[in-house]
């Protein structure tokens, strides 16, 4: 054991007076590991950003939620054309459910409309509007920088009040004080009661409540749309989590009564519910994740592939002082670890280098798309590169280790 | 004392097609404090002979017995281990590492015997004041005269005190000024109890030796003590 760290010390310091003696092509050799390292290393973080807005975006969503709906979100089993020709779900089965269910801890109906919304000269398109009841802020975790959510007298009377969300405010109120003030969607007059906390899952798109608005359910039918055109969707808040199950049950069998299924027909409706939407996004993100590590994993073999390069030429070059270390006593493991040491040192060395420059793009991406930084992204670009130069550094070190003294040494 | 001991040894390369014998069939001696020196033309056979008896190589055919270790059979790693300890190489083109100071050189075998740093520098050091070069030792090879690099080669093959110093025309490379100093350092050592085989072609060098082996063709032509030729100066074995 002392044997070999002895000879590791001294491999380490024979490797560090080669490189030291060839700074340019250390420096140009370590190029290829350096973009190869950085690239993965942004790639790592990228995906990693990545993954945890969406799983902010789910988190938002509340762990006890089910939403009841014409559709299955994350649809596996059911085909497409069986669940486009059931009937649509209407506010009055929401009316009679909501009459029926006593688990729940609330409940509230949602149907939305794609529209433009107006303020003087400002203007945002393709707003999704929800149209819902009082009740839709206790099925979230939602947040308000300022104002309030409508209330029942407003909510039943179908008063023509909204609230905002927060990028949808930043845009029409530039300069702010939103609270109050009209806007127009699809030139009704809508007065702004509140504004939303940024929530930031930007990932969930339309879903997204940043860029949100929403109105008290009856004005939908009333200025956008007919009551039939689009199937409404509930929102359901389990007390808690334990009880998720026992609303879903419940649910089903309302639901069932609700909407007239005899026992042997199949439920023309869905539960949704969090999890099959995490399910999803995880197999998104891991494919994802394979095909962004695997073409950045390129790069870095073309900087591997660099590396050998250069140290078969390195061992060409010094065939003559391998030829004079093996005559005065070098074993092959001499040689071979020295070699395989110097291109393990040249590859950390441009290791991290690439994962300075990793931090820095990644801190300036940051402003732009969610990037994360984290410990075992460091880790693993040292374990990479040093993996990296051990293994492009073992064939030419191993043709070192091999040569013969005779030869070696008569070798200009 | 016999330290090397070879019988019937032969070297057969194969070139193309074609068989070269380098050596045919050779068999000496060589006894502890001896000063041995080999010549013969170019093609003879005496740089394969300097190989094997080096360890550098190993015979195709015969016996080398080293210090009553057969290691005419020995794999590299074996072999290496034997040149580490046992023999003190000189060349003609010294051979050191270019990037590397007088020290640093003088250090390497015994970084390979397993030596720590500090003693290594301290033995190092001593070794480079025993030729002659204190003053020289933060030096490289390019900052140093012809017989000064040839002195950090002998002090780096003195330095793990060896039981034979192999030395390939050192002085080739040297004019004859300096190759003068160099055999004088070459007879000092001998006389401190060294055994040196030396190879040359030339015969004043050759003649620094008590004993010259001649070869031709693969085979020993003549091996004959000279001491008897000489007479002896004060300062050991000389020139007629």
């Amino acid at each position: 054991m002392k044997n070999y760290l002895f000879e590791l010390k001294e491999g380490l310091l024979i490797s560090l007076r080669a490189i030291r003696a060839n700074k340019v092509r250390a420096v140009l050799t370590t190029l290829g590991i350096v973009i190869g390292i950085a690239s993965v290393v942004l790639m790592s973080t990228a995906i990693k950003g990545i993954d945890n807005a969406f799983q902010k975006g789910v988190a938002s969503l509340g762990s006890d939620n089910l939403y009841i709906d014409k559709w299955q979100w994350f649809n596996n089993d059911i085909p497409f054309w069986q669940m486009r020709n059931r009937r649509n779900i209407t506010l009055a089965d929401y009316k009679r459910y909501k009459e029926l269910a006593k688990l729940p801890a609330a409940s509230a109906p949602t149907v939305w409309s794609n529209q433009t919304i107006k303020q003087k000269e400002h203007s945002v398109e393709f707003i999704f509007v929800q149209g819902t009841t009082d009740e839709y802020i206790n099925t979230t975790n939602l947040n308000f920088s300022e104002g309030r959510f409508f209330n029942e007298i407003e909510s039943n009377g179908g008063r023509e009040v909204c609230v905002l969300g927060s990028e949808v405010a930043k845009k029409l109120f530039p300069r702010g004080g939103a609270i109050d003030n009209d806007i127009k969607i699809k030139g009704h007059k809508f007065k702004v009661i509140g504004v939303l906390a940024e929530q930031g899952s930007w990932v969930m798109g339309n879903f997204n409540p940043d860029n949100q608005a929403f109105i008290p359910i009856q004005n939908i039918f009333k200025y956008f749309q007919s009551e039939n055109f689009r199937s409404v969707t509930f929102n359901v808040r389990a007390p808690n989590s334990q009880m998720v199950e026992a609303v879903k049950e419940e649910a089903v069998g309302i639901m069932r009564r609700v909407r007239g299924l005899k026992y042997n027909e199949e439920n023309d409706f869905s539960i949704n519910q969090q999890e099959a939407l995490l399910k999803t996004i995880n197999q998104t993100v891991g494919v994802i994740q394979i095909a962004g590590l695997f073409i950045t994993g390129l790069s870095l073999f073309v900087g591997a592939i660099g590396i050998m390069n250069i140290m078969f030429v390195s061992v060409k070059e010094r065939t003559r002082e391998i030829g004079i270390r093996k005559a005065i006593g070098a074993k092959r493991r001499s040689i071979l670890g020295q070699f395989i040491i110097e291109s393990a040192i040249i590859c950390l060395i441009g290791g991290m280098i690439g994962l300075v420059i990793a931090i820095i793009l990644s801190l300036i991406i940051n402003q732009f798309l969610p990037t994360s930084v984290q410990a075992d992204a460091f880790i693993l670009a040292i374990v990479i590169s040093i993996l990296t130069g051990v293994l492009s550094g073992f064939a030419p070190a191993y043709t070192a280790a091999k040569l013969d003294p005779v030869e070696a040494l008569r070798y200009e | 004392m016999n330290i090397i001991n070879i019988e019937h040894i032969a070297k057969i390369y194969q070139v193309g097609s074609e068989e070269v014998h380098a050596l045919r069939d050779v068999s000496l001696k060589i006894n502890k404090n001896e000063y041995v020196a080999i010549m013969g033309p170019s093609g003879s056979g005496k740089s394969t002979l300097m190989n094997i008896l080096g360890c550098l190589d190993t015979p195709t055919k015969g016996l080398y017995d080293f210090k009553g270790t057969n290691v005419s059979q020995m794999n590299d790693n074996e072999l290496a281990a034997i040149r580490n300890k046992e023999i003190g190489f000189v060349f003609q083109t010294f051979n050191l590492l270019p990037r590397s100071d007088a020290l640093h050189n003088v250090e390497l075998p015994m970084i390979y015997a397993g030596v720590s740093s500090y003693d290594r520098k301290e033995r190092a050091r001593l070794a480079l004041d025993h030729v002659g070069l204190s003053d020289r030792i933060h030096h490289k090879p390019n900052e140093l005269s012809g017989g000064q690099r040839q002195r950090v080669a002998i002090a780096r093959a003195l330095v793990t005190a060896p039981s034979i110093i192999l030395a390939d025309e050192p002085t080739g490379n040297l004019d004859t000024k300096t190759g003068e100093d160099i055999m004088a350092l070459f007879n000092e050592i001998f006389e401190q109890g060294n055994t040196i085989i030396l190879v040359t072609h030339e015969e004043y060098i050759a003649e620094h030796a008590a004993r010259i082996i001649r070869l031709r063709d693969g085979l020993i032509e003549r091996d004959e003590d000279v001491t008897k030729r000489y007479v002896p100066k004060k300062n050991g074995a000389s020139k007629l």
